[in-house]
């Protein structure tokens, strides 16, 4: 079976001013479809470098990586952008929601970009938003919602596009204890019973004791792979 | 239309600056219809195709005098009902910033201008002396002036004989109301003999200033306006026939280019307005710069942020703009009717609505673009970073 992600000798260098630096040395790495991945590392390691590449919000210096067979490290611009938009959805550590927007009209925000009317994009979102037991606060807005309210609501915007990828940059780094865990039993469930294949980047060991399997990363290189 | 949300959302996220730009373009339309009106009254000016009443001038500039001896030619021109003139007396009251609108007129003035509404009594009154003038209500009011007092006037151009210098008395006869509040305007004005004024002035004896028409049929106008012009062609007071609205306004003209001058004012008021919503949307789009990044990484392409941002800019004047000419036309008929018929000023009609329309979807586009292309340019893992 071959793998959801393959990720072939890929480097990357951000050059500020003078220097370059290298985030990502000649890393390859095969995540299978149906994983639940924790990125682990120091900070500076490339997690979020690599998530970001895995993605699509950027582009690598070198190598290759494909995503359910499709080469993503050659897409530009637009093209790029409408491969994220059907194949991936993002959870951000500061939940990124739209702060004018309700919590159903951030959900809806992804199938703005699809043919579906606005009444389907309501009743997709209100499904979205019932899966993370958001219901009810479908018309808050997110200063009206706690902090683990908010994730749900991203967690939910990140799959009413239901895309086979979730990456998801420390979902659990700004919230409470509880929050937290709420959380990921939810991404849990998400990959268990839906088999969405989620990397999670985390500097929480409790957290990554919620995945499959667990990655570190040290100065680009990952230096280990554990089950 | 499915954006529109967003678009809204973006403007209410700082409803107080909002509500501000808006209220700027808002004043700026606002002044746009005003002025427009202005501008097309001076340029339009009327067409003589149906007015009963019509004034001969001279065609190079209202100063320059008409013999009297016209008068009579103009009378005898077929389709002419009765013809009268008056003459320009500019001068001051007490000081020099309460300039009057003195007209010297002809005996049978009131037969074509009935419109001052002066009494068979109040006409009696007036012609029972040389130095008699009749004051118009809203002037008399306007300096506590009653019938009986003196009326002392300094002259600007014209020197008094008696005097020596510019300084005339008159004696008040009458004081006038206007019974249409169309002609309210009238009410400013001081009307004295003439024939006194010819007599007792020290230029140009036997000139007048203009000639004013009363015709049989005003759906011949424009024919009686040409016959009329046609009596002083090639000679050196060549006449040109036109509308009241149009003499009036060729004393503003005078200043200068009025269309000029106001399309100045115009372009001088949109530049502001460009340089102040342009501020505005630039701020307004560094503020959220993570949003957009956000719209980026769920799938927005850099076109579709660079017509959001635009749409967002185009909104803004919109609002303010159709806000702004809306209220115009509220004012304008107002403005009319205050000016007691001194100024005519056209409604917003399809034309200026259309203009509006143009400028306001221009400008918003201009002021949007550079924020616009800043907001496509960004790039996602950097926004996100704040970098």
């Amino acid at each position: 079976m071959s793998a959801l992600v393959e990720i072939r000798d890929l480097s990357k260098v951000y050059t500020r001013g003078r220097q370059s630096v290298e985030v990502l040395h000649h890393v390859s790495l095969d995540i299978q479809a149906g994983d639940f991945l924790a990125l682990m590392g120091p900070s500076g390691s490339g997690k979020t470098t690599l998530l970001n590449l895995i993605g699509g919000l950027d582009s690598p210096t070198s190598g290759s990586i494909s995503v359910a067979g499709q080469r993503i490290d050659t897409l530009r611009g637009a093209a790029l952008a409408r491969w994220r938009a059907a194949h991936v959805g993002f959870v951000f550590q500061f939940y990124n929601l739209l702060p004018m927007l309700s919590a159903q009209k951030n959900v809806e925000v992804p199938l703005l970009l699809t043919k579906l009317t606005a009444a389907q994009r309501r009743r997709n979102a209100g499904i979205a938003l019932e899966l993370v037991n958001l219901a009810d606060r479908a018309q808050h807005k997110p200063t009206e919602l706690s902090g683990g309210q908010q994730q749900r609501v991203a967690i939910a915007r990140a799959i009413i596009s239901d895309p086979a990828l979730l990456v998801c940059d420390e979902p659990t780094g700004d919230l409470d204890r509880q929050s937290a865990e709420d959380v990921l039993q939810l991404l849990q469930a998400l990959n268990r019973e839906h088999g969405k294949t989620i990397i999670m980047v985390t500097h929480d060991p409790k957290a990554a004791q919620h995945a499959t399997h667990t990655l570190h990363l040290e100065k680009g290189t990952l230096v280990e792979a554990a089950a | 239309m499915k954006y529109l949300h967003l678009v809204r959302a973006a403007l209410m996220r700082r409803k107080t600056r909002t509500v501000l730009t808006i209220l700027s373009v808002l004043a700026a339309f606002l002044l746009f219809g005003l002025l427009n009106g202005v501008r097309a009254a001076f340029e339009g000016g009327g067409t003589l195709a149906g007015v009963d009443r019509m004034v001969v001038a001279s065609r190079f500039s209202i100063i320059h005098p008409l013999p009297e001896s016209l008068i009579a030619k103009v009378r005898a021109v077929p389709g002419v009902k009765a013809a009268t003139w008056a003459n320009w007396f500019g001068g001051y009251y007490q000081e020099p910033k309460n300039q009057l609108i003195i007209l010297a007129v002809a005996p049978d003035y009131f037969d074509v201008y009935p419109d001052y509404g002066i009494t068979a009594p109040m006409l009696a009154a007036f012609n029972s002396a040389r130095t008699n003038v009749l004051v118009g209500a809203a002037l008399a009011r306007r300096f506590g002036l009653k019938v009986g007092d003196k009326l002392p006037v300094m002259g600007s151009i014209f020197p008094n004989k008696a005097t020596g210098d510019t300084t005339w008395q008159f004696d008040i006869a009458g004081i006038y109301e206007a019974p249409n509040a169309k002609s309210r305007a009238l009410e400013q004005e001081v009307l004295l003999h003439w024939k006194y004024f010819d007599e007792a002035n020290g230029y140009g004896q036997g000139s007048i200033g203009w000639i004013v028409v009363r015709v049989a049929d005003p759906a011949l106008s424009a024919q009686i306006a040409q016959r009329i012009d046609a009596l002083s062609a090639n000679s050196d007071h060549e006449t040109k026939t036109q509308t009241e609205q149009e003499f009036r306004l060729s004393y503003a003209k005078q200043i200068g280019d009025i269309g000029l001058i106001v399309t100045a004012i115009i372009g001088a008021v949109f530049f502001t307005l460009m340089l102040l919503t342009g501020n505005t949307m630039a701020q307004a789009v560094r503020e959220r710069i993570p949003e957009l990044a956000i719209l980026k990484t769920l799938g927005f392409t850099d076109r579709s942020i660079l017509g959001l941002v635009i749409l967002e800019s185009v909104a803004l004047i919109v609002i303010g703009g159709v806000l702004g000419l809306a209220l115009a036309s509220v004012v304008i008929p107002v403005v009319s009717a205050a000016s007691g018929g001194m100024l005519e000023l056209p409604p917003i009609g399809v034309r200026s609505w259309l203009l509006g329309l143009g400028l306001m979807v221009t400008i918003g586009a201009i002021v949007g673009v550079l924020p616009a292309l800043r907001a496509m340019r960004l790039r996602i893992v950097d926004a996100l970073a704040g970098r």
